[in-house]
């Protein structure tokens, strides 16, 4: 015989907690600190020094910007790996506006990156809504054929640091309370975006799209409008990140930012974004990203030669994907526990 | 009950609707073979230099390690997989050539334990995504950049590049007066070993099988966990070979040897009428799609063409043979045609 | 079914792509055809000398040989050939084979090339000279049996000695120094530090060479790599860059951070990149010479290989044009000249 037992009402604090306890992204949180403390030990300089401090900060704000865009494709579950040609051809329009339009305002230029970014963000939204390919293949061409474009359009040219106006340079390492202006702003994308993804309708749309794509559609959601949204804002704020990496390093040669769709994916796929869509946050692909970044400049200090960052990018995604798994396999199985329980 | 048997069934197949000569030959893959042709035809008259024996030499020198992975790298799709470590492996198996060989190894044996290893990259690929059960583009992705990164890792940015001329030279040697380099018999010896594999044996269909619905295939007794792992083995001992050629004919082991070659090797492969999806492809496809981008490239860079509108043909090839699939797939649906059974026995359920 | 066929429209729309393709093919085939560079075969002006000479550099993107290029261009013109430039956009040897092998296909004169490993680009160099094409190396050499001559631009223990001079004098001749590259393997960098390594233990003592790293010639890492080097090592008190790449962007980083002015930087670099750096106090003196003059005896030295003058052997003399006559040293080594220091006071007169 089985007596009804009322579960004692839970504590609303305590369930916050323990999900925030849970969250991936506090794990993140936790390794990156942890990174952060060994290495800080091992040399003071790490963040001590005015120049390690925003250094810190600084590194990771473009990969933050470009990360943050390709959690809402992944989410999705599509992928975008044309994103470093993107930066490239974004970087280089940049520069090139600035030397043949002498006197252009700043903002201008910074719009006209974001638009670049978004309409080659657009080609591959449509190719991949319309045509109903795999983003995989899409954006595999892109990439190849954006970064060819952009090596045409420069040849052997390249944009050196002295072609551009100083108070644009200037913004690649100017600070404001001691963080630099490039972390706010990628903070204030950050925060936008992830209140998007979690409070708007659009935001949620994404995740029941990459969740299963078949019900979206007979629910009724527009599916190939949001995936087209999706790329088009990965795009615009690759776009943004690629006039970002000319304040910061100022010489832009036609390979900027090749290799950079990886760094993208690792750290999307370390910040808890699934790979098959449907779940994670831009929080977390923020902090994936600052924590890979971290982790390579850790690595010299720590005495292990910058060689080896490659492969630990490398064990660190898959040692992400795994855990994913195997959370979820418990998560199946607990599901399972319940339903079984709740049958008696 | 009715009695009416029908005649003796005229047909109980599937009617095509096309004669026999024309459904073998009106194919993708001729499509992309005729491509091919023409794109050589058009090269040998319009680019100067180019109607040399040393052309073709030099082409097949070039292509020969896309020609070696694109076999597994077939199969692997085929059934609906991918594979993007491909090229992190034969950056291995290059730095492993290297080290062994700088330790004393004779090149023999230091290539037998790179082949070995690139084996075990392959297997580890098969571990996961068949027994933890992972995607395979996610697990890919982290074993290209782990395997790149032992390569990097293991030799830095330097570069092993005192090999004996003995094996450089047999690397690119040609075979007699031909002009036809001598890669290319392992290569032709592999192909048919692939080829007889995937079209005249129970593991090749189920290979097919397991494209078209790897649930269907398992409930017909195909061994869908086995049949993939073994694919990704296969596609890491092929790499690790092409790592091999690669190091030997450059006479340069790196870490950073081939790196985007996976790419190249998926453009060649969708190119060459193998469907993302899985399911469906040949290898005459792809051979002729391999050899299609390597000639384009080779005849563009006669041209004096720089080498990176090569890659904006190759990327827009790419998109294009992709989005044609699915435009003629919509055009097919969108056509009210009989699919079904044209012939009487429908008359027979009367 | 083991094949799969989709019909006839499959095929047409291949069809229509060929055709789309081989015009394109054609067409630029074309407009190449009057466009290339490289001699046509069947006679053509000059009786036997084919002058048709092509510059290899490491990579492209490289103010320093687009200066020394131009130079070379300057000299082909001087003289009538025709001059063609073409390289990969990374710095590595096996992107340097496919070059050399298209332009063995091409039949050109000459090729002149700064290599980026000594042997591994030697096979096809070696395939280019049993079809006749000259080989001149400049800037960075590949071993003896690979090239006819090599155009040193200056003696390699005389940039090493002046580099550390420079930077000895910068920080008081004590203290640690660590080096920033280019890439790895790169001939003349080689040879330049390990020159420098000794001339530091021999009349330096107090000096020490704490690490190299590689910037393999591209902005981004050698600016990344400097930060690094700032981090790791805080008591470091100079950096020598042997490459125009690395010390440009190692400049631009020490120009915003908390060490400049107390870390010194020194090394190869051109006028034009460095001026900025300079001119506020980031870098106090550097050296170099002039690359243009480089690609202008490269070119000089390929035409007396053309035309037979000279084969590369010790005491082989041709000239040079404005710069005069040249006499090939031992192992067919031809030398510019001495390296020049610039600082504050001359590098206003420079354009380069």
């Amino acid at each position: 015989m089985s007596t009804l037992t009322t579960k004692p009402t839970p504590n609303a604090l305590l369930t916050g907690l323990g999900t925030f306890l849970r969250a991936r992204e506090t794990s993140i949180l936790l390794a990156l600190v942890l990174v952060i403390v060994v290495t800080t030990i091992k040399n003071p300089n790490f963040l001590f020094s005015s120049d390690g401090f925003r250094d810190l900060l600084l590194t990771p704000s473009i990969l933050v910007l470009v990360a943050v865009g390709q959690a809402i494709v992944i989410i999705t579950r599509s992928v975008d790996l044309s994103v470093g040609s993107t930066l490239g051809l974004t970087a280089y329009l940049t520069g090139r506006l600035f030397i043949d339009v002498p006197g252009i305002p700043i903002i201008v230029v910074v719009l006209a990156g974001i638009a670049l970014g978004a309409v080659l963000g657009l080609v591959n939204g449509a190719l991949v809504a319309f045509a109903k390919v795999p983003a995989l293949v899409i954006t595999l061409g892109t990439l190849y054929a954006y970064r060819g474009i952009n090596v045409l359009w420069a040849g052997s040219d390249r944009v050196n640091a002295s072609d551009m106006p100083k108070d644009f340079l200037h913004l690649g390492t100017t600070s404001y309370f001691s963080i630099p202006l490039l972390t706010i702003i990628a903070l204030v994308v950050l925060v936008a975006a992830a209140w998007y993804m979690r409070n708007t309708r659009g935001g949620r749309e994404f995740y029941a799209i990459g969740s299963e794509p078949a019900a979206a559609e007979l629910y009724g959601l527009k599916v190939t409008k949001r995936i087209l949204v999706a790329f088009v804002a990965c795009g615009a704020l690759t776009g943004l990140a690629g006039v970002l990496y000319a304040a910061r390093y100022g010489t832009i040669n036609s390979q900027a930012g090749s290799g950079l769709e990886l760094d993208a994916v690792a750290a999307a796929v370390i910040g808890g974004v699934a790979i098959f869509g449907g779940s994670g946050t831009v929080w977390g692909a923020a902090l994936g990203a600052v924590l890979l970044l971290t982790i390579n400049r850790a690595l010299p200090i720590l005495g292990v030669p910058d060689f080896w960052q490659r492969a630990v990018v490398g064990a660190l995604i898959i040692g992400a994907i795994v855990l994913d798994r195997l959370l979820a396999l418990r998560q199946t199985r607990k599901l399972r526990e319940t339903r079984n329980d709740s049958h008696e | 009950m009715s009695n009416t048997v029908a005649a003796a069934p005229t047909r109980v197949y599937r009617d095509y609707g096309q004669p026999y000569w024309r459904r073998a030959l009106v194919t993708r893959e001729s499509g992309i073979i005729a491509l091919f042709v023409i794109v050589v035809l058009a090269a040998i008259v319009g680019v100067p230099y180019f109607d040399q024996p040393i052309t073709m030499t030099y082409l097949l020198l070039d292509v020969a390690p896309i020609l070696l992975i694109a076999l597994p790298m077939t199969l692997i799709i085929i059934t609906g997989e991918i594979d993007l470590s491909v090229a992190s492996v034969v950056g291995l198996s290059s730095v492993l050539l290297g080290t062994l060989h700088q330790a004393g190894l004779p090149i023999p044996l230091a290539a037998l334990v790179a082949i070995f290893a690139g084996a075990v990259g392959g297997a580890f690929n098969g571990f996961l995504v068949t027994v933890v059960g992972l995607p395979s583009l996610a697990v890919t992705i982290g074993t290209l950049a782990l395997y790149r990164g032992l390569a990097v890792g293991l030799l830095g940015t330097t570069a092993v590049t005192d090999f004996d001329p003995f094996w450089t030279s047999l690397a690119k040697s040609k075979i007699g007066d031909t002009g036809v380099p001598s890669i290319m018999i392992p290569f032709v010896i592999l192909l048919i070993v692939f080829a007889v594999v995937l079209h005249f044996t129970p593991f090749g269909r189920g290979v097919y099988a397991i494209g078209q619905s790897s649930e269907a295939a398992s409930f017909s007794g195909v061994k869908v966990q086995r049949t993939k792992f073994i694919l990704f083995v296969l596609a890491g001992a092929v790499a690790a070979v092409a790592g091999i050629y690669y190091t030997l004919r450059y006479g340069s082991a790196r870490g950073d040897n081939a790196t985007g070659l996976e790419l190249q090797v998926i453009a060649a492969v969708l190119l060459g009428g193998v469907s993302i999806f899985g399911g469906r492809g040949a290898l005459h496809g792809v051979i002729a799609g391999v050899l299609l981008i390597g000639v384009l490239g080779s005849a563009l860079r006669l041209a004096n063409v720089t080498s990176d509108v090569i890659n904006i043909i190759t990327g827009t090839l790419l998109v294009l043979s992709v989005v044609s699939t699915s435009f003629l797939v919509w055009l097919h649906k969108k056509q009210p045609r009989n699919r079904g059974i044209k012939d009487g026995s429908h008359a027979a359920k009367a | 079914m083991l094949f799969h066929q989709f019909g006839t429209r499959k095929a047409r729309a291949g069809a229509i792509a060929a055709v789309f393709v081989s015009i394109a093919l054609v067409a630029t085939g074309c407009s190449s055809d009057s466009s290339t560079p490289a001699a046509s075969d069947g006679g053509s002006g000059s009786s036997d000398a084919n002058l048709s000479i092509t510059f290899l550099p490491k990579n492209l993107g490289n103010a320093y040989f687009e200066t020394s290029d131009k130079g070379g261009e300057k000299a082909i013109k001087e003289f009538g050939g025709s001059y063609a430039e073409v390289g990969p956009s990374e710095a590595t040897p096996d992107a340097q084979v496919s070059y050399i092998n298209t332009l063995t296909q091409q039949g050109v004169g000459a090729i002149v090339v700064s290599a980026n490993d000594p042997k591994a680009i030697g096979g096809a160099l070696n395939d280019a000279r049993d079809a006749g094409v000259k080989v001149v190396t400049y800037d960075s050499d590949t071993d003896v049996e690979y090239r006819d001559v090599f155009i040193n631009q200056a003696d390699s223990a005389g940039i090493a000695k002046v580099q550390v001079g420079l930077i000895a004098d910068q920080i008081g001749d004590a203290g640690e120094v660590a080096i920033l590259s280019a890439s790895a393997n790169a001939t003349n960098q080689n040879a330049w530090i390990e020159l420098m390594k000794k001339e530091i233990a021999d009349n330096h003592p107090d000096i020490t060479v704490v690490e190299t790293v590689y910037g393999d010639d591209d902005d981004q890492t050698s600016f990344d790599k400097t930060a690094a080097l700032l981090q790791t090592h805080p008591n470091l008190k100079g950096i020598i860059s042997p490459t125009t790449v690395g010390i440009a962007a190692a400049a631009r980083y020490l120009q915003t951070s908390e060490y400049k002015g107390k870390v010194a930087l020194t090394g190869l670099g051109t006028p034009n990149q460095m001026r900025d750096y300079v001119n506020d106090g980031t870098v106090t003196a550097f050296a170099l010479w002039n690359p243009a003059d480089l690609g202008y005896l490269a070119s000089y030295a390929a035409k007396a290989l053309i035309e037979g003058t000279i084969t590369g052997a010790e005491g082989d003399t041709f000239d040079a044009g404005d710069l005069g006559s040249y006499t090939v040293g031992p192992d067919g080594v031809v030398l510019l000249g001495d390296p020049y220091e610039f600082n504050k006071n001359n590098i206003a007169d420079f354009d380069f």
